[in-house]
């Protein structure tokens, strides 16, 4: 389109790209703060001297958190919890969807209600929570995997999926020669979906890695509990032991350190995911968009 | 039909774990939601407990708590829909509008980011950053020569602050679906639009915004399902004595009485949760129903 712009479409884009400009300056801004604040020392962060790039860079507050033993604990746990409760998830994930997707599968209209309505009613907190007690769960590693072993919503985008990309010339194919239908899932159909199992283990993931609520109602065992947790002591309930980390002598230095702790442990918690997160952006988005699709 | 079942066994016990997890982690607590009913006695056990029909709910009704749980659960509710609803569709529309690809990718990729960022951490960051002595907007606040804002600390705040993390966190995220819609605006509208002369204003307004309206439609609609469905975690975290009369929602008030507290209540905490969920589903089968009629869009 060769048409010459005109003065209030160059106006437009202008207003647009700097509205824009705002939009992502509001979003960033407290990011880079946090990264930076995390890199400066204590007296900096204190006397509120941080703004925008690091002031008198220092590497206490990483320091402090290596030598914390709790944090790395906490650390420890969520990598296990986040493992094998994301392998738990996909592999069930497939095990609903599959079946489901298969049109000739009778009565699956009855079992996809019976699943779906798991998104629109629940028992509540407290019949589930007595529930996991009566089941024995309650401070074991299980109540981080089992309770949330499949999210009703990744089961309807993942047979959307198989539905629209496993095609019954296939199938037909493939029992014609005598597969089995276990055989057929592991060796056609897994292969085959291999973007709907990257949206489901990230999507999983995350939320094994972001969880904190099961392990704050079921877990009472300090040994067990994920970095979330170690989290919500240190930066909500200021519950932060120095003694252990170093010889911090006087009052103010203690005050700075815990505030510096704070940031550093905001980075050292979120980075892991973040720093996947640009290189996996077009599966999230993917996963939204089928789910925006009516299965 | 006997011959399909049968020859599908392998289908069936493959889905047959699923299907048990989904009875027992959902429908055994929907079934166990009877001691609401009863008035659970420990030595007795769920099941051996007396029933005491509705009194437990009317216990509720009565409460001097009612007013106040349900009251701001749905305050926040609201707030966060009027609030929060239209930004994602006016970032979509300034993401699309963008000609500069570089700055429109970064302009997602920035705004997404926030997201996975955890509800615990994200509490965090509203600490160090509201903290009224080293907090970095109560510095901006103390710059300008005023009083600086214990924003935690009063109850007042409470939910505006909830409110604005929750868009500052979500509104990036929430422009997806938007920015696809706008993607599938037939190019030739804007096309003909441009040979007629019309500005880029213009086509925003009368083909961008009528091209996103359906979406748009489904999603309030979604989203007034779920209106009661307040993100609880977060609202436990940020919850302390000084802003608890505004932050005390149906669900942080049936986890304190129902496990934080050394004597449960059982069957009251359960009752109340029950309401909860009895207005979360009559919320989304009715609007659902309005959808169907009015717009022809419905979720089933």
């Amino acid at each position: 389109m060769a048409i010459e712009r005109s003065r209030g479409d160059r106006v437009y884009q202008w207003c647009n790209n700097a509205l824009l400009a705002v939009a992502i300056a509001v979003v960033l801004y407290p990011l880079i703060y946090v990264l930076s604040a995390s890199f400066s020392s204590t007296r900096a962060v204190l006397g509120g001297r941080v703004w925008l790039w690091p002031v008198e860079p220092s590497l206490l507050g990483y320091q402090t958190i290596f030598d914390y033993a709790l944090i790395w604990r906490g650390y420890a746990n969520t990598v296990f919890y986040t493992f094998f409760g994301t392998i738990i998830n996909v592999v069930l994930t497939i095990m609903a969807a599959y079946p489901l997707s298969r049109r000739d599968l009778v009565g699956r209209n009855f079992f996809m209600f019976l699943i779906t309505f798991t998104m629109i009613f629940s028992g509540g907190l407290i019949p589930t929570y007595l529930l996991v007690r009566e089941l024995g769960m309650i401070n074991t590693r299980w109540v981080m995997m089992i309770p949330n072993a499949i999210a009703a919503w990744n089961v309807i985008i993942t047979r959307t999926y198989y539905q629209t990309t496993i095609s019954d010339e296939l199938l037909e194919a493939a029992q014609l020669d005598g597969c089995s239908d276990a055989r057929f899932i592991w060796q056609i159909v897994v292969p085959l979906s291999g973007a709907i199992t990257a949206v489901n283990t990230l999507f999983y993931a995350v939320g094994h890695w972001n969880a904190f609520f099961n392990a704050f109602i079921y877990l009472n065992d300090d040994r067990l509990f994920p970095l979330q947790i170690v989290l919500r002591e240190i930066l909500i309930a200021n519950d932060i032991d120095l003694e252990l980390t170093g010889d911090v002598i006087d009052d103010e230095a203690r005050q700075g350190l815990r505030e510096l702790l704070k940031f550093s442990l905001i980075v050292v918690a979120s980075v892991p995911v973040l720093m996947m997160y640009p290189f996996v952006q077009k599966y999230f988005v993917r996963g939204v968009m089928i789910g925006s699709i009516k299965g | 039909m006997l011959a399909r079942i049968r020859g599908n066994w392998q289908l069936y016990l493959i889905l047959s774990v699923p299907i048990a997890f989904f009875i027992i982690f959902h429908y055994l607590p929907m079934y166990g939601a009877q001691i609401a009913f009863r008035e659970f006695i420990a030595i007795k056990g769920i099941w051996g407990s007396p029933w005491v029909g509705v009194d437990q709910f009317v216990k509720f009704f009565r409460s001097y708590q009612f007013a106040r749980v349900v009251g701001n659960t749905a305050g926040i509710a609201v707030y966060t829909l009027v609030a929060g609803f239209p930004i994602p569709i006016i970032l979509a529309l300034l993401i699309n509008n963008s000609e500069a690809p570089r700055f429109k990718k970064t302009a997602q990729m920035v705004t997404y980011a926030p997201h996975f960022i955890s509800t615990v951490v994200m509490v965090g960051l509203l600490l160090q950053f509201l903290s009224p002595r080293y907090g970095a907007v109560n510095a901006l606040i103390k710059a300008f020569g005023l009083e600086p804002v214990h924003f935690m600390g009063e109850a007042g705040m409470f939910w505006s602050v909830y409110v604005w993390s929750g868009i500052w966190q979500e509104a990036g995220w929430g422009t997806i679906i938007f920015l696809a819609a706008l993607a599938s605006i037939d190019p030739t509208l804007h096309e003909a639009a441009i040979v007629d002369g019309a500005s880029k204003l213009q086509r925003t307004w009368r083909i961008d915004v009528p091209g996103i309206l359906p979406t748009a439609v489904v999603l309030l609609i979604l989203r007034m399902g779920q209106l009661m469905n307040v993100g609880f975690e977060k609202a436990l975290l940020m919850q302390n004595p000084l802003n608890l009369q505004a932050s005390e929602i149906i669900q942080t008030f049936v986890y304190k009485i129902g496990i934080e507290s050394n004597l449960p209540a059982y069957s009251y905490s359960s009752a109340i949760g029950l309401f909860n969920s009895v207005i979360n589903f009559a919320l989304i089968i009715t609007v659902n129903e309005i959808a169907k009629r009015v717009s022809n869009t419905s979720l089933w």
